[in-house]
């Protein structure tokens, strides 16, 4: 153990009466996974389970002129082949799947190509066969001839004149009309607030830098899988590894023109997601191989297919110009944004754009997005899509504004800093925000305070998501003995089974451990949207909460029944109902449900919210690094990471959260990239080449927990699960140009081309 | 012939991972007791078979089907005394054998003592659950370019001893590798051992390498370098590099820049210039082949100021 001379670990609470929020209770799912007992999608198994595997292209464009499967399907131990063919006309319609949106027709195409593909790893025909050898086996055994066309890898390419064309259907939506024009730029759009020409002019220091970003992945530990069984009775059953299972439930009504009614989906537990295990990929495959053989089939991805055939990040460019006045008062700021889709259009450019200029107060802002498609794999949500990308420009091109202004980087922010009531340049006028409060505790911290280490460079950059509501449900029953069964369908990514449990507990006033939280199929719960955009604490929080309240209400009646008084004369405090007039009438939560049966019957909260008030959330860095002056490796020294949490319901579970989103940005930083051939094909499509940060690589991430309560929630929680990973890439690229003078506009800082900008 | 276990093909069929496929090809395992019935199975096998050490390469391998190892049958060599022997002798050389795995080697009291220098190699290779499974010889064996105790190995002056149905014969280390993965060792011959010669007085080496990352990471390049100094002179040295050509390469032109002149930076920097210009890569996912060269000269010079230090030359 390292020991410090300040708390590494710093929760700074603005209230505390609670009794269970803000505590630290083992996780309820925490024993089963580790000893390795939980169930993940590709230990399902079941009695004649078939495997399927998926042939993927090997052109990154090409026409698909003919497949012939029949040489597969007459391979010993193959069962079933199946290809988009299998796949049920049905009109075009836009689908929401949470924090993305698609159209049907493009989701059909990626899962699998009907007449084109678009990128090395777009799936083409899926086979069921006895073992996985066998399928493997008869993928080389489809006979598809293509006629390969030229690609587009880059939002520059895919832009320029005379570019080859994706989808010859698709035509440029500019500023919100059809421009008729066919081209690769599915969308522009503007957000525009006052006049930056007018803003600029008025300027005494303008910064105009363009940044580019490569494409990374998620990395989650599990890849993709699901097991299919289409049922004799036409019913279908999933399961697998997702971060909504009624988003696959829904998806896969769409895909297979059938009523949700008909599809059962049931979560496994899920290694790992950030926002890509939101889309569905091998799900609708095994189902149509399932219905195909009328037994069940499992499929699961290799790490490679995970690479080349799910929804990494996107790429991007972007160009900012920001102008100040000699006081640090910003007076315009522009950001023109161009981002890689991938295949199909539907980039997170638009969730960029609500973040870029969020944390700032700005008199004009101009905004260009241009969602962009390209012959890579379909992108897909990951950890504050987009934010990263934007901050890595904008929160860069800051820190060159305030060592032109002499000022220091972070009173350059706080000078500008949005506070509540700040209209942002896209629209939304913020409620109650913590962005303040972040940096001031940023400039108060001891890492801040403290002396640089010799040769080290230090940086900062704050950084925004703003979190969703949507949909959620939550039934809980009061068990004999006084404990609660609390069921919810949020799959649980980081935790979420607990700090959902521990809402129920305060309201009831038991402990943490007498929940006993279930995340349950779609069969079985009402309907609640993805665990993603920071929203599963906040908003199945809530619905427990509200499910809670109905248990304590039913409490008091029944007590009420039990002693033949007015329910309105009694409460419920610390898990004890009690009369407001008479001191002899107490009993405790244990005590009546030991009676329940004989009083009347069971008792069962339930219910089903969309809560409004979600309140976003900022994060801070500070870094230090220090740059081998030979090699050009960075190595960081000391990281801390400072997030409004609102309220943190488990501490730890919010400090985790923020040093695995810290650990994610440094990994997207130094060395993550797919690293592209000539050819658009990923060649490094293994965790050795792909290189994620190793626990050596990192130093231990400092957390300090700023709570803002957020008014839009009983216990004041904003979701924390993203903002965290925005702020690295820009904190860590203002460190080296502190270090070493150089302004790195590119990712990844690879030690190659940090050397190239030492020596430059 | 005794003592080896056929396992039937349908058994190793039943392995299965959890995705259903079979872990492995169906291959036969069998591990003899001697070098002489090792060597028997592999000449009797027509280029099939495989010796199997630790594993730790050839098991990953076989489970990505790479072509290149068409193995049928693996040979288990950790039942084979003298594979698992570690001899310090009279004359002050040390024999490891080629089955013994990189743990037992670096905690060996005549290792720490006589050739500190080899832990270098043997303690980065793989993490500690590696590291209680692969060999040396699997290092040398498996042939690949970037294998990090090859330029360590070769730097030490190793000589390979290697039996084969004609008997047995020494091969020089810096003349196994002959290319990319691929060594002067033939499928019927097996690696009995490898033997460290006393190496004199003033003697220090060093193995570096240089990754991205600080761990799970393939080296973009690496150096083992040995010198032995007397009296403020290099009376020899070697330099040999991993990753930057189809096999490692000794730097002649890294001797010849150090043996006779006295231990200065103008030497060190010629002896690392030389490996500059020796070394010959490709530019791939791993770093560019400008990078890898420039990082041939900053390794070989640390390497070389590590081993002077370990000689108590400076
Ligand atoms: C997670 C992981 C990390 C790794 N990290 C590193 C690393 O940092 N650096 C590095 O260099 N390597 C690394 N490796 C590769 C591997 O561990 C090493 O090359 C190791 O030294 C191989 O030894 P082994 O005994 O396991 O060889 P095996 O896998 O048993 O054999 C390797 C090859 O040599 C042949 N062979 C083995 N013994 C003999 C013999 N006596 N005679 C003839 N042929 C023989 C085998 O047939 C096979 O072709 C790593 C591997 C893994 C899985």
């Amino acid at each position: 153990m390292t020991t410090t001379d300040y708390d590494p670990n710093v929760v700074l609470s603005t209230e505390n009466d609670f009794k269970v929020v803000g505590t630290r209770p083992v996780r309820h799912d925490g024993v089963d996974k580790v000893t390795g007992r939980a169930i993940y999608g590709a230990d399902y198994d079941a009695s004649g389970l078939l495997h399927g595997k998926i042939l993927r292209s090997p052109h990154a464009h090409a026409k698909i002129i003919s497949i012939d499967t029949s040489k597969a399907e007459a391979l010993d131990g193959v069962h079933a082949v199946v290809t988009a063919a299998d796949f049920p006309e049905a009109a075009d319609k836009i689908m929401e799947l949470g924090e993305d949106e698609t159209k049907l027709r493009d989701l059909r195409g990626n899962i699998l190509a009907r007449d084109k593909v678009l990128y090395v790893g777009h799936a083409i025909a899926g086979i069921a066969a006895t073992n996985a050898h066998v399928a493997e086996e008869a993928l080389s055994l489809i006979e598809v001839e293509f006629e390969v066309l030229p690609s587009v890898m880059t939002t520059d390419e895919a832009m320029a004149d005379g570019a080859p064309i994706l989808h010859e259907d698709q035509t440029t939506e500019e500023l919100g009309d059809d421009s008729g024009v066919v081209s690769n730029v599915a969308k522009h759009f503007q957000h525009i607030k006052g006049d930056i020409a007018e803003g600029f002019k008025q300027a005494d220091v303008i910064v105009e830098r363009e940044y580019n970003t490569v494409t990374v992945h998620q990395g989650y530990i599990a890849p993709h899988n699901g097991t299919a069984f289409w049922s004799a009775d036409g019913r279908l059953h999933i399961w697998c590894e997702t971060q909504g299972s009624f988003v696959v439930r829904d998806s896969l009504a769409d895909l297979l023109d059938m009523p949700v009614s008909m599809i059962r989906v049931t979560p496994t537990e899920i290694g790992g997601g950030f926002g890509g295990k939101i889309p569905i990929y091998v799900e609708p495959v095994a189902a149509l191989l399932s219905k195909k053989t009328g037994t069940p089939v499992k499929i699961v991805m290799t790490r490679k297919e995970t690479f080349e055939g799910s929804g990494p990040t996107p790429g991007s460019k972007i160009k900012i110009k920001v102008g100040a006045t000699k006081e640090g008062k910003i007076t315009a700021a522009h950001a023109w944004m161009a981002m890689e889709a991938g295949a199909y259009a539907g980039s997170p450019v638009g969730a960029a754009a609500q973040c870029v200029f969020a944390a700032y107060d700005l008199e004009n802002g101009l905004i260009d997005g241009f969602d962009v498609v390209v012959n890579k794999p379909k992108t897909a949500a990951y950890r504050a899509p987009g934010s990263p990308n934007a901050a890595f420009g904008f929160e860069q091109a800051l820190n060159e504004l305030a060592e032109k202004l002499g000022m220091d980087p972070i009173d350059l922010r706080l000078k500008n800093v949005a506070t509540e009531g700040t209209r942002r340049v896209d629209g939304p006028v913020f409620q109650r925000i913590g962005a303040k409060e972040v940096l001031e505790s940023m400039r108060e911290h001891a890492h801040y305070l403290s002396e640089k280490q010799e040769g080290s460079g230090r940086g900062v950059a704050i950084g925004f998501w703003f979190n969703i509501g949507f949909d959620s449900a939550c039934n809980i029953a009061l068990n004999k003995d006084g404990t609660v069964n609390l069921t919810e369908g949020s799959t649980d990514v980081g935790g979420s089974r607990t700090s959902i449990a521990m809402q129920a507990a305060e309201v009831l006033g038991i402990s943490a451990e007498d929940v006993r939280p279930s995340v349950v199929d779609t069969d079985t719960i009402g309907f609640t949207a993805v665990t993603g955009g920071s929203r599963t604490t906040f908003a199945t929080g809530w619905a427990a909460y509200e499910a809670a309240q109905d248990v304590k209400k039913q409490c008091i009646t029944r007590a009420a029944s039990i002693w033949d008084v007015d329910p309105d004369h009694l409460q419920m405090e610390d898990g004890i109902i009690s009369s407001k007039t008479d001191s002899e009438l107490k009993m405790t939560i244990k005590e009546l449900a030991a009676q329940l049966s004989d009083t009347g019957g069971g008792i069962t909260g339930r219910a089903s919210v969309k809560p409004r008030g979600v309140g976003g959330s900022f994060c801070g860095n500070i870094v230090d690094l220090s740059i081998d002056q030979e090699t050009g490796k960075i190595t960081i020294d000391r990281f801390t990471a400072i997030q409004d949490a609102g309220k943190a319901l488990h501490p730890s579970y919010v400090e985790g959260q923020m040093q695995g989103g810290s650990v994610q940005g440094i990994g997207w930083e130094l060395n993550e990239e797919y690293f592209m051939s000539d050819e658009g094909k990923m060649n490094n499509t293994s965790l050795l080449d792909y290189r994620m940060p190793t626990a050596l690589d990192l130093p231990m991430i400092d957390t300090v927990i700023v709570e803002v309560a957020n008014p839009g929630h009983p216990f004041g929680v904003r979701g924390i699960g993203e903002a965290n990973i925005v702020p690295p890439t820009p904190a860590i690229a203002n460190a080296v140009y502190d270090s070493c003078g150089s302004r790195i506009t590119q990712l990844p800082m690879s030690p190659g081309s940090i050397l190239e900008a030492l020596k430059s | 012939m005794s003592g080896i276990i056929v396992v039937t093909n349908n058994f190793v069929r039943d392995i299965k991972d959890n995705q259903g496929g079979s872990l492995l090809k169906w291959i036969d395992y069998q591990a003899p007791e001697s070098v002489a019935d090792a060597v028997k199975i592999l000449a009797d096998s027509d280029g099939k078979a495989r010796p199997l050490a630790g594993g730790t390469d050839l098991i990953v391998q076989l489970r990505v089907k790479d072509p290149r190892v068409n193995a049928e049958t693996v040979v288990d060599i950790k039942k084979i005394p003298e594979l698992n022997q570690m001899d310090y002798d009279k004359s002050g050389g040390l024999t490891i054998g080629a089955a013994v795995p990189l743990h037992l080697i670096y905690n060996n009291p005549d290792v720490i003592k006589h050739f500190p220098a080899i832990i270098d190699s043997a303690s980065l290779i793989g993490g500690t659950p590696i590291q209680g499974r692969a060999t040396l010889g699997g290092n040398l064996c498996n042939g690949a370019p970037s294998g990090d105790s090859i330029p360590n190995l070769v730097a030490h002056k190793v000589i390979a001893t290697v039996a084969g149905p004609n008997g047995i014969r020494e091969i020089p280390v810096e003349d196994v590798c002959t290319g990319p993965r691929q060594t002067s060792i033939d499928s019927n011959e097996l690696l009995v051992s490898l033997y460290f010669p006393n190496p004199g007085e003033g003697f220090g080496a060093n193995y570096i390498r240089f990754i991205p990352r600080n761990e799970m990471d393939i080296a973009v390049a690496g150096a083992g370098v040995s010198v032995n100094i007397s009296n403020g002179k290099f009376v020899d040295a070697r330099v040999c590099l991993a990753s930057v050509a189809p096999k490692p390469i000794l730097v002649e032109g890294a001797s010849k820049a150090l043996v006779g002149q006295p231990v200065n930076d103008e030497s060190i920097q010629n002896a690392a210039e030389a490996a500059r210009e020796a070394a010959s890569p490709i530019s791939d996912m791993r770093g560019t082949a400008e990078y890898r060269k420039h990082l041939c000269e900053v390794l070989t010079r640390r390497a070389l100021n590590t081993a002077i230090e370990r000689a108590g030359g400076n």
